[in-house]
């Protein structure tokens, strides 16, 4: 078996691309579900309608990178708006069902034949990255980190990716430790409490909402320019669930949690498939019996039995506080 | 530990409010609705219907200032369902009420609470995964760092919270929770909960603090700890309206009571006049409840032969 080739590819899956732009989907989940407990079941809509605001400002109407950027935020932030104005003066589960029906609709508005023209339909777009990649620093060539070696490209975004990364960290760590953030905290706790000592719930849980959604949508643009293409099929509902699995993986109202999340969650997935493919390839007898395609079926099926075993054993996460969790249960 | 009456207080004081409150009250009649010589919350015409139950029909009331009041009736009177329509937890039909002149009707629980009128619930709402300190620091009102523009900047507020701290250590100390402070709210027991639920409601400085049955499920000998800090409330000059089923604790602290039946007040009064009222006795126990067996034995035969 080929292990620095193991090693690589597992390394590059934990800090490559898909921990970074599912770690932001995470940071942004953990504010609204986390510290508020708003239930957003439709995160991958945030990240859908920055990418594509992105991708069809700069490749259909020739605007620049930034200036994508700026619409991809505001289109966020007008997406959350949309979403919790009708919903969040309801109880929690309303907002649950409205996202995860919103974030359908996105999806395939994007993909629709009818609006082909602008979105791509299921091809997606894919030709809008040159403007950022234009601005790389790095001279070309091939880097070499340890076992992995990036081309100038794959080291700009992920180093831009971990830098967004650490500055959403950044701010929801002042956030939280602020009474704003206790504020939110005792929304997630008893909201009636909240009211009854004169704050504005739906206030808190709006910008709670936006902020979150705000977060979880730069995971979008580091998804559209490290692939440099936006198809519509990733931001189904398995994405917002996934960015759930991660949160809770970590452990959801701790800082770091969906970030430890997101790196164990893609080296888990990316580690067992290279090892099972490896494991075919060198034709160890039961796992011979195989073949490729059904080894990228069964590490789901693997990594699904050792989130099982989580919740069982270790039900607030890697970085929760079990104490803290029991309490829930009087 | 028998808390002396001042406990708490900085300086003791001279006045006492409780005599204050009866010389004031004393003259008002003993009629539903009555007027009172200084009220701070005067209601009028207030419905509230579910369907087709009227849950809650209050033509006039007024709650006396600096006095404590208890609101007491049968299960279903409509006791919750008028304090939730008072604190703008509920939307009435109709009605308005004025809260130190100002008409609360249609205001939103938040502002209601901005304005010095706080309540605490039936079942006690402590903030189970926040740690008792954490739970009175958010009582306070008016916290710059509670807006998102500040929150991002330590430097904005952390002068306030240093003062939000010292109160609420204050706090938890006459409150006896003082070495509670660094745990979860949700390990406390039911009656330190309602100790905490209420220490919360006074980092707001209200000036009238409405308690919803704040004796249920708190074992006895907590009790007498609890309706010493109910009076201490009217001691350091603020207004009380309270929801009991216990009559003795109604006896021991009110000042005035006020019985709702059916959605309606039915009667008003100091406690002893009012436990002694018909309309009261009648409302609690039903109609017939004094009369001889015999009598309605005749009648019951009667009624038969005829």
């Amino acid at each position: 078996m080929d292990w620095s080739f193991i090693i690589s590819t597992t390394l590059l899956a934990a800090f490559g691309i898909e921990a970074i732009v599912f770690g932001l989907a995470a940071i942004g989940l953990n504010l609204q579900f986390g510290y508020t407990g708003l239930l957003n079941f439709g995160q991958s809509a945030f990240l859908a309608v920055a990418a594509y605001s992105l991708a069809v400002l700069v490749s259909q109407m020739g605007f620049s990178f930034w200036v994508g950027i700026l619409v991809g935020i505001i289109a966020a932030i007008l997406l959350a708006l949309l979403l919790g104005i009708p919903t969040l003066r309801l109880r929690a589960d309303y907002l649950a069902i409205v996202t995860i029906a919103a974030a359908e609709i996105v999806r395939l508005l994007l993909r629709s034949v009818t609006f082909k023209e602008w979105f791509g339909g299921s091809d997606g777009i894919n030709d809008f990255s040159r403007g950022f990649y234009e601005l790389n620093p790095f001279p070309i060539g091939r880097y070499t980190l340890g076992p992995v070696s990036l081309s100038q490209d794959q080291l700009l975004i992920i180093v831009v990716g971990w830098t967004l990364v650490g500055l959403a960290l950044l701010v929801t760590w002042l956030l939280v430790r602020s009474p704003w953030g206790r504020v939110l905290k005792g929304i997630r706790e008893d909201e009636d409490a909240v009211r009854s000592l004169g704050k504005n719930v739906y206030l808190y849980k709006m910008q709670a909402l936006i902020i979150g959604g705000v977060l979880g949508c730069l995971g979008g643009f580091v998804y559209a320019l490290g692939r440099q293409a936006v198809n519509p099929d990733f931001f189904g509902t398995d994405s917002t669930f996934f960015a759930y699995a991660i949160l809770i993986l970590g452990g959801a109202a701790r800082v770091f949690g969906p970030v430890l999340g997101a790196i164990i969650f893609w080296a888990l997935i990316q580690g067992s498939d290279v090892i099972l493919r490896s494991l075919i390839d060198a034709g160890v007898p039961v796992f011979s019996l195989m073949t490729a395609s059904q080894a990228a079926v069964i590490r789901f099926i693997l990594v699904g039995a050792g989130l099982m075993i989580l919740m069982i054993y270790r039900p607030q996460g890697i970085l929760g506080d079990r104490k803290e969790l029991a309490l829930d249960a009087r | 530990m028998p808390d002396s009456p001042d406990a708490g207080s900085p300086e003791p004081t001279v006045v006492d409010r409780k005599a204050e409150a009866v010389a004031a009250l004393a003259s008002v009649p003993r009629v539903p609705g009555a007027p009172k010589p200084d009220p701070i919350l005067i209601a009028d015409n207030v419905v509230r219907r579910f369907g087709g139950l009227t849950a809650v029909d209050v033509d006039h009331v007024e709650i006396q200032r600096g006095a404590i009041t208890a609101l007491i009736g049968p299960n279903g009177a409509g006791k919750t369902t008028f304090f939730n329509l008072l604190t703008g937890f509920d939307q009435p039909d109709t009605g308005s009420w004025l809260f130190e002149g100002q008409n609360l009707a249609g205001m939103p629980a938040f502002r209601v609470a901005r304005l010095g009128m706080v309540r605490t619930f039936q079942l006690t709402k402590a903030l189970s995964r926040m740690k008792v300190i954490e739970n009175m620091r958010l009582g306070s009102t008016d916290q710059a760092g509670e807006k998102l523009r500040t929150a991002l900047f330590p430097f904005a507020w952390r002068a306030q919270e240093k003062e939000i701290t010292a109160r609420a250590d204050e706090l938890l100390t006459r409150f006896n929770l003082d070495a509670k402070r660094e745990d979860f709210a949700g390990s406390l027991s039911g009656g330190q909960r309602k100790l905490l639920e209420m220490a919360r409601a006074l980092m707001s400085r209200p000036q009238m603090v409405m308690l919803d049955e704040p004796m249920a499920g708190v074992n006895p000998a907590l009790t007498q700890s609890l309706l010493q800090h109910i009076k201490d409330l009217r001691q350091q000059g603020m207004t009380v309206l309270f929801v009991e089923h216990d009559m003795d604790m109604v006896r021991d602290i009110s000042d005035w009571v006020i019985v709702m039946a059916q959605g309606k007040v039915i009667a008003e009064g100091p406690p002893d006049d009012v436990m002694r009222d018909p309309a009261v006795i009648v409302a609690y126990l039903g109609g017939h409840h004094d009369k001889a067996l015999t009598a309605s034995g005749v009648s019951f035969t009667e009624e038969n032969e005829a």
